[in-house]
């Protein structure tokens, strides 16, 4: 793959996570992360 | 046997894993008092696989994170957590593995223990690497979306049925502080605690077996060592075929053929090792053509 290609294809992962996040963070997504984090995840430590 | 420059890398090295891990677990109280950080820094996701419910973790896990909010019943796609994953991909590729993982650090370190290392055979090894795509494509992505209860939620099922950090990580200071929780453990908590234990011994003889085989966010990171801005390079016209970078990679990448390697964790062995120093890395490199 060509270096021109690659540098294309690298700015437009770039933007689209950018766009993501943005997007993730309009829609409140980041709450629902929060809301998951800041409890202990039972699952995660084994109790069920 | 190692070179003062391979030695001072290996330090380095360690330092700066050691610093992360430190950083990303940085809420000391919560491992005295046995309770986890609920700060708002938790809406963020770290970039390494880190269980929230570590007392100490500042973040949040980028895969447990995925799960949750696949498996709500609000969305059905995360665009917040993917975007975070591609942007730490994009930027930094599997370096994020071979520098900063804490997980990966233990593995590391269990590494060190003087016991016969083993080298698995490449007819086992290839396909097994596959195992870690199939893992975060099944576990993390579909059966939270399809799996759901009556309720349209899902089980973190990555998390709660293969995931060793949480283990590891969160239980012990978690489970010696409350009672309730000793008495609900069970069946689940032997099982994951098996898998810890396969992780660990494994570790002491093969290299970073959870990153090679298992590991979801390195399976995804993966995908960005090509494109990322954080590149591996080998100048040929330095490279007298040595094959010493291969020999001391312990993630068997062909070094002078694909040093961007999906399999690459950066981890900067093979650049420490080149007697002619052919090796480089770092953000845009700029590659001189003859």
């Amino acid at each position: 793959m060509s270096d021109k290609k690659t540098k294309f294809i690298r700015l437009a992962l770039l933007a689209l996570s950018l766009a993501f996040i943005l997007a993730g963070v309009l829609r409140g997504e980041q709450l629902v992360v929060l809301k998951k984090a800041v409890n202990i995840c039972l699952e995660c430590i084994g109790v069920g | 046997m190692k070179t003062k420059t391979g030695s001072r890398h290996a330090r380095r090295r360690l330092a700066i894993q050691t610093l992360a891990a430190a950083l990303f677990n940085g809420y000391v109280l919560g491992f005295a008092k046995g309770k986890i950080f609920t700060g708002t820094t938790k809406m963020v996701c770290v970039p390494v696989l880190n269980c929230y419910s570590c007392p100490g973790a500042l973040g949040a896990c980028p895969i447990g994170a995925l799960q949750a909010v696949l498996g709500s019943s609000k969305y059905g796609f995360s665009f917040y957590v993917i975007g975070l994953i591609m942007l730490f991909g994009v930027t930094l590729g599997r370096l994020i593995c071979g520098l900063l993982c804490p997980f990966g650090l233990i593995q590391d370190l269990l590494h060190k223990i003087p016991l016969p290392k083993q080298v698995i055979s490449p007819k086992i090894d290839r396909p097994l690497r596959l195992l870690k795509y199939a893992v975060a494509a099944l576990t993390v992505i579909l059966l939270p979306v399809f799996l759901t209860n009556q309720f349209g939620s899902a089980s973190p099922y990555f998390c709660k049925w293969i995931c060793p950090a949480g283990i590891l990580e969160g239980a012990p200071a978690l489970v010696a502080a409350n009672e309730g929780l000793r008495a609900s453990l069970g069946f689940l908590f032997n099982w994951k605690l098996g898998i810890l234990i396969v992780v660990v011994i494994s570790s002491m003889f093969i290299y970073r077996p959870f990153c090679k085989y298992l590991c979801p966010l390195g399976a995804f990171y993966s995908l960005f060592n090509k494109f990322s801005l954080y590149q591996m390079h080998v100048d040929m016209s330095k490279c007298i075929g040595c094959k010493i970078c291969e020999r001391r990679c312990e993630m068997n990448v062909k070094v002078t053929k694909s040093i961007n390697s999906p399999e690459c964790i950066r981890c900067g062995v093979c650049k420490a090792s080149c007697p002619t120093g052919a090796i480089s890395s770092g953000f845009n490199i700029k590659i001189k053509r003859a």
